[in-house]
């Protein structure tokens, strides 16, 4: 396929945008400077960045608890984003919602969620909503292998099929719910399997490949942008880290080896190299891109350690809209 | 086990007691088996379930794909065909995945059907806040279920608790909800070796006291001995009354202690609003009003979900002070 030069640094810069993030961003927690529990990208840049590159800003997604490199990769602010993670009021959420539930409506990301299987039953409202109002926009749904065992995936999966309503379910398999491996959680291997059962189609592509993702889902958005209904699109793929934090190797679950096997296979690395090799871009500019980038996000850093945490009256604000107000 | 742990002095963890009630229980009873997310070969994300696994496989050690539904109504059948299951939901907040399943299967089966179910069911679960976790995460719902006629509710306040209640619980041959804390797992205290049950629907003085009665759940008793120290200085005697099951509840232990001291505060992490206490304090009120010198106090969470930011969270999470200034407040202090 012939992609322009611009959509390939795009791409690059995405995926580049997310690993940058997370990667500080966990320093951040191991350092303390960051509570709670970060659950991190690092690998599956590709999925995120293939899909998120078809996408308007009135294009929706829901996320899941792994959400930073959804938002980042449908263009979330930096600062607001590392703001948010501190706690602090300039963050997305006011600091009220933290890692797990970083969101930013206006960008059509209806927010990363700390209930496993919650997004596919949002994202067919929204896409019934876009429907109604007759948009041509489209919603992604993201969500993991471990999601799609629950009864929440199969409810959304069967009315977005009968109503055909413009979703994509994006299921990012990164072989593991929590610490549980996919074949000791489901009796099948592919995931896009289970669309047949609801009247889609079903794709299985490369996670690890964006290119392969950019295309795939690129078909799957325009068929939904046309109106002929959902696709369920799984990405194979692999979290380098641990299921919360950093921690990648040494871990009970899985053997280092598989680890160093897939890292083997990084999105980031892969796609480095075709660039080079198709001639879209110089090491040198890859190396500028991926410094101002790095630049951005200690920028955000410094932006997120200045700003104040909420006032004590935050506290009971927010919990209602004034109706009218 | 070493000799300092046989001995009578023996203390072990809030997740340690856990693990080691369910051990013995299991070895107990082969009707038993555990299943839930990451029980089996992880041990548990709080480590509950820790050595399980390897000592009586994965027929009675289940690791379950995450499908609470289907995890909830597996020991609901299980449960009612003759089985003792414990069914784990990792966090409190998620139980609202399966509250079909908990409220209108298991609580009502029985009633439902002339009362021949027997449903010797057990789901643990973890409640709480105060760990950074946001609203999702760190929820204490045990009013909900407390509310559901059909279902027994206990909330552990220590290790000694954690491993008799579940006992209980699990030997009980009715629906038992037992709401673990999460933040005080690290907790240390002495355990009884042996298997040892704290029966069900009776309340415990933790402290006796002569002028103020304290009724505290799950953390907030640890948090009301904390109080108490504070106020014995200023010449106020608590007595902390836990309640251990929270339905059916021991009112009688509480009103006994009202009777005594006249004044009565009831402390959880819940939210307030439509709290356990709010429960307690009507039927103090009924009663024993004659002897109360002073309207029941109430401390609980505020009307909002658990904030993420951590000095929201800290406002947000009861504890010892707000124990201490609602006592204050209470006499006029
Ligand atoms: C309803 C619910 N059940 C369980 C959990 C605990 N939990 C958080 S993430 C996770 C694993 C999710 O696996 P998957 O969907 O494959 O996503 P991944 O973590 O691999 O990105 C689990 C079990 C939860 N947050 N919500």
């Amino acid at each position: 396929m012939d992609t322009d030069r611009d959509t390939l640094i795009d791409l690059y810069l995405r995926m580049v945008r997310i690993r940058t993030f997370e990667e500080q961003a966990g320093k951040l927690q191991e350092a303390g400077k960051v509570p709670g529990a970060l659950h991190l990208y690092v690998g599956e840049e590709a999925v995120a960045s293939g899909v998120m590159s078809h996408l308007s800003n009135e294009d929706q997604i829901t996320s899941t608890h792994r959400g930073h490199g959804h938002l980042v990769a449908k263009g979330g602010d930096f600062k607001k984003m590392f703001a948010e993670l501190y706690g602090r009021e300039t963050g997305y959420c006011r600091g009220k919602g933290g890692s797990m539930h970083i969101s930013d409506l206006d960008l059509g990301m209806l927010g990363a969620n700390g209930i496993v299987g919650a997004g596919p039953p949002i994202a067919i409202g929204a896409a019934f909503s876009n429907k109604y109002r007759k948009t041509r926009n489209v919603t992604c749904c993201f969500f993991g292998d471990g999601a799609s065992n629950e009864g929440t995936f199969h409810e959304a999966a069967n009315m977005a099929a009968l109503y055909r309503l413009p979703v994509v379910f994006v299921c990012e398999n990164n072989g593991f719910g929590e610490f549980t491996r996919q074949e000791r959680h489901q009796a099948i291997q592919d995931i896009a399997d289970r669309a047949s059962g609801y009247g889609m189609p079903g794709v299985v592509v490369d996670g690890m490949d964006v290119m392969a993702v950019y295309e795939a889902a690129g078909e799957a958005i325009e068929r939904a942008r046309r109106g002929e209904g959902p696709t369920l699109l799984e990405c194979k793929t692999y979290r380098f880290f641990d299921h919360v934090g950093v921690r990648g190797m040494g871990v009970v679950y899985r053997d280092d080896s598989e680890v160093i096997e897939w890292r083997k296979r990084d999105p980031l690395v892969l796609f480095e190299a075709r660039l080079l090799e198709m001639n879209t871009a110089s090491a040198g500019e890859l190396q500028q891109l991926r410094e101002r980038v790095l630049f951005e996000v200690e920028e955000a850093i410094a932006f997120a350690e200045a700003s104040p945490f909420p006032a004590d009256s935050a506290l009971l604000e927010d919990v209602y809209t004034v109706t009218g107000g | 086990m070493t000799s300092t742990e046989s001995s009578p002095k023996r203390e072990l963890a809030y997740v340690q007691a856990i693990n080691e009630g369910l051990t013995q229980l299991m070895r107990a009873d082969p009707d038993i088996f555990l299943a839930g997310e990451d029980v089996a070969l992880y041990g548990g994300v709080f480590g509950t379930s820790r050595g399980l696994l390897a000592e009586f496989g994965s027929d009675r050690v289940v690791d379950t794909p995450i499908a609470e539904s289907g995890l909830l109504g597996l020991g609901l059948g299980a449960a009612a065909t003759g089985l003792r299951p414990i069914i784990e939901i990792m966090f409190m907040d998620f139980m609202g995945v399966c509250m079909d399943e908990i409220v209108n299967q298991v609580a009502k089966m029985k009633y439902m059907f002339g009362g021949k179910a027997v449903l010797p069911l057990t789901i643990q679960t973890m409640s709480g806040g105060g760990t950074g976790m946001a609203a999702q995460h760190s929820q204490s719902l045990e009013a909900w279920f407390c509310h559901v006629p059909g279902l027994k509710v206990v909330m552990p306040s220590g290790p000694y608790e954690a491993k008799g209640l579940l006992v209980s619980a699990v030997r009980d041959d009715n629906p038992v909800i037992v709401a673990n804390v999460k933040t005080i797992l690290a907790h240390r205290a002495h355990v009884p070796e042996e298997l040892y049950a704290i029966p069900l629907g009776k309340a415990h003085i933790v402290r006796p006291g002569s002028n103020f009665t304290i009724v505290a759940t799950g953390r907030m008793v640890s948090e009301s001995l904390t109080a108490a120290d504070q106020l014995a200085a200023e010449g106020i005697d608590v007595e902390i009354v836990d309640p251990r099951t929270l339905q059916p509840l021991d009112i009688e232990t509480i009103v006994t202690s009202v009777r005594k001291t006249h004044r009565a505060l009831i402390a959880h992490e819940a939210v307030r609003f439509g709290g356990i206490g709010a429960e307690i304090a009507a039927q103090v009120q009924e009663e024993v009003f004659d002897y109360l010198d002073a309207p029941v106090g109430r401390v609980g969470a505020p009307f909002a979900p658990v904030p993420f930011s951590p000095p929201l969270e800290k406002l947000y999470v009861p504890n010892a002070g707000r124990i201490v200034a609602e006592v204050r407040r209470m006499l006029g202090r």
